[in-house]
């Protein structure tokens, strides 16, 4: 596929980006946050918005409150009436603070009213563990998931954030939009210390990566691995440690777990037999623990291993370094799990 | 004397007597086992609702609650689609998925009511927040009752809508009571509408139930907000003559109390007003009559209609995306 122009862009810059065009193409859309337009501020907690009040003024990149429920129900109120506001919260584990907001309110509107309204907005969410603690770490795939009414998305790289977040704000429904906090590519004193910050050549003109599709961002014929975000980079570089010891391992890029490419997991699980899911967040039902109950329905005689997830374990997320690393998936603990699935089979 | 032309009196009175009238038929169809779930009644409350809809244009929306059959008349919904509703039929206003406290016609401004106490504050506030970025004069109105004005939620849309200047304005139907608890429980103060003061915006305080009081104080809030004067947080003094829902007899409440807001009844008292500005009472009979014909075709119709299909279930989970 031909990109036309592209230029470099880190996962913010994509973000960013992708909202400059959306905001460009259509009035009705706007941001609303703490801290995303003040002026010589910093952009949004991860300078996502940086720069966008002053190309289109503070209405439209409206700073709010520090009211997560007001920031969410205003979306959701603005998006009833034809706007297509862009929520963001400054760390994704405030949004339980508007949690009513989402579950009750957005994700149920459409339903309720018999699709009279619709609520066409995206809820940012930066999420992932980056030696912050407990209250600044959790990713929350799950609790969407669980809901209806929500789509879910979780980029890994600048082109699908760009591509993803675009087509998250055409989309009719309240998209919920999850940034790992280490691939946004902050720079300078808000470059995060253990990032990875992937940057890639993107294309300049707006394009959509439709929602609902997943990646193989790896082939393998022997096992596949599903990741998202963070973990698509650690479950790369565990598959190419692996290859070194002659295991080709397929890895998924689950960039988008609502609406749910299940045929393509089907797929790929009748060729390799074998699936370890590596999550970031807790194990207690995960996302994983749903893709690994709907593929043991879809697949089970495929299979030659049972299913293995690995998640950080039941506890909230540690701080210290050392902790935080026990938590967390690690490239090590990836290979480990791919070696014992192999062995078990 | 009044302003309004004698069409515009009669149609506050007619609008009165249809909720009043159409929510004790909802009652009785309830006892005899016609509505499934529950019932949230709004007998008593009447003149807040017709007052403060009657001061809006076609245009404006309002954002209803648990107890949405008021709003939704005086707002102009057809009582054929909120009995099939309510009784769970296929051509009520939301096909059956919503019910009694989900009440939605978009096509006459009522947004889908609201059944989480003070959600529909911060919905209210950025629906006007569009209203203002698009530049259009419309208005944006919040119905909740007291105990709602003890949530995060009340807080945070208030002031989000005193500090952006959205164009919304919010009625507090104060009916002294959060289910069974007495107001003087849950606040130190005894105005929910002192707590105006604390966002920077008007508060007011109203007889609700006095409409022709509620539709005054509702036309300059909502005038204001229109002009871009910012939000008003009114509250209208009032009391629900029924329980807080089914099965609810009330006895948290003396009978002193009861009969003493009962005395206050807003229809005979709208009525007395009436009929002192020289309208003959037998005007008033045959629009009574006119309601309760319509009254009955409703329930007639929605007793005759269909249920919906089960694989109704499984539509407008999702959006459609625009083409």
């Amino acid at each position: 596929m031909s990109l036309g122009n592209t230029t470099e862009m880190t996962m913010a810059e994509a973000l960013r980006d992708a909202m400059r065009l959306a905001m460009q193409e259509d009035p009705a859309v706007f941001l609303l946050g703490e801290d995303i337009g003040i002026k010589d501020g910093f952009g949004g907690g991860f300078t996502v918005t940086l720069g966008l009040s002053d190309e289109f003024g503070h209405e439209r990149v409206m700073d709010t409150p520090l009211s997560e429920a007001a920031i969410i129900g205003a979306a959701v109120g603005a998006a009833m009436v034809g706007m297509r506001p862009i929520a963001e919260m400054q760390y994704g584990d405030f949004v339980f603070v508007g949690m009513d907001q989402v579950i009750n309110q957005a994700a149920k509107m459409h339903y309720m009213s018999n699709g009279q309204v619709n609520v066409p907005m995206v809820l940012r969410l930066p999420v992932g563990a980056s030696r912050r603690g407990a209250q600044h770490a959790q990713s929350t795939e799950a609790y969407w998931m669980h809901t209806p009414g929500l789509r879910v998305v979780c980029p890994s790289n600048p082109y699908d954030a760009k591509g993803l977040l675009y087509a998250a704000i055409k989309d009719e429904n309240p998209v919920i939009f999850l940034e790992h906090k280490l691939l946004y590519g902050g720079k300078g004193r808000r470059k995060e210390k253990t990032s990875i910050d992937p940057i890639m050549e993107v294309p300049v003109d707006a394009y959509e990566v439709p929602l609902g599709t997943l990646k193989e961002v790896r082939e393998g014929q022997d096992v596949t691995i599903l990741a998202n975000m963070m973990m698509v980079y650690r479950s790369l570089t565990a598959a190419d440690s692996l290859a070194e010891e002659g295991i080709r391992a397929q890895v998924i890029d689950m960039r988008c777990l609502q609406p749910l490419d299940l045929d393509l997991l089907s797929e790929a699980v009748k060729k390799t037999n074998r699936v370890l899911i590596v999550e970031e967040d807790n194990l207690t039902a995960g996302w994983g623990a749903e893709i690994a109950a709907r593929l043991g329905d879809e697949v089970f005689y495929y299979l030659d291993a049972p299913i293995k997830r690995l998640a950080a374990p039941d506890t909230p997320a540690p701080t210290a370094a050392s902790l935080e690393e026990e938590y967390l998936p690690t490239t090590e603990k990836i290979i480990q799990a791919v070696k014992a699935l192999l062995e078990g089979g | 004397m009044t302003n309004f032309s004698q069409d515009e009196l009669l149609k506050m009175y007619q609008l009165m007597v249809t909720i009043r009238r159409f929510e004790d038929r909802l009652y009785q169809l309830f006892l005899q086992g016609l509505v499934p779930g529950t019932l949230h009644q709004y007998q008593g409350q009447e003149a807040v609702a017709v007052g403060v809809c009657s001061a809006l244009q076609p245009a404006d929306i309002i954002f209803s609650t648990h107890r949405p059959v008021g709003h939704g008349v005086a707002k102009g919904m057809s009582l054929k689609s909120i009995a099939a509703e309510i009784m769970g039929k296929a051509d009520g206003c939301a096909g059956g998925k919503g019910g009694q406290m989900h009440l939605t016609d978009v096509s006459v401004g009522m947004m889908p009511s609201n059944a989480i106490v003070g959600a529909n504050i911060p919905i209210a506030t950025g629906a006007a927040i569009g209203f203002m970025l698009r530049g259009e004069e419309r208005v944006s109105i919040s119905f909740f009752g007291d105990g709602a004005a003890n949530i995060g939620a009340f807080h945070e849309g208030i002031n989000l809508a005193a500090v952006k200047n959205a164009p919304v304005v919010f009625v507090c139907e104060n009916n002294q009571y959060a289910a069974s608890t007495h107001i003087s429980l849950t606040m130190k103060i005894e105005n929910v509408a002192d707590r105006a003061e604390s966002y920077g915006i008007p508060g007011v305080i109203v007889d609700g139930m006095d409409v022709m009081a509620v539709r005054e104080t509702a036309e300059k809030a909502v005038e204001r907000a229109r002009r871009g004067g910012g939000p008003t947080l009114i509250e209208a003094k009032t009391y629900r003559f029924m329980g807080h829902s089914r099965g609810d007899p009330g006895k948290y409440r003396n009978e002193e109390e009861l009969s003493e807001w009962r005395s206050r009844d807003p229809i005979p008292k709208y009525r007395a007003y009436l009929e002192a500005q020289g309208i003959d009472p037998l005007t008033l009979a045959s629009l009574e009559e006119s309601v309760d014909e319509r009254i009955d075709e409703a329930v007639e119709h929605a007793l005759a209609a269909p249920e919906p299909d089960a694989s109704e279930t499984y539509l407008n989970v999702y959006a459609e995306r625009r083409k």
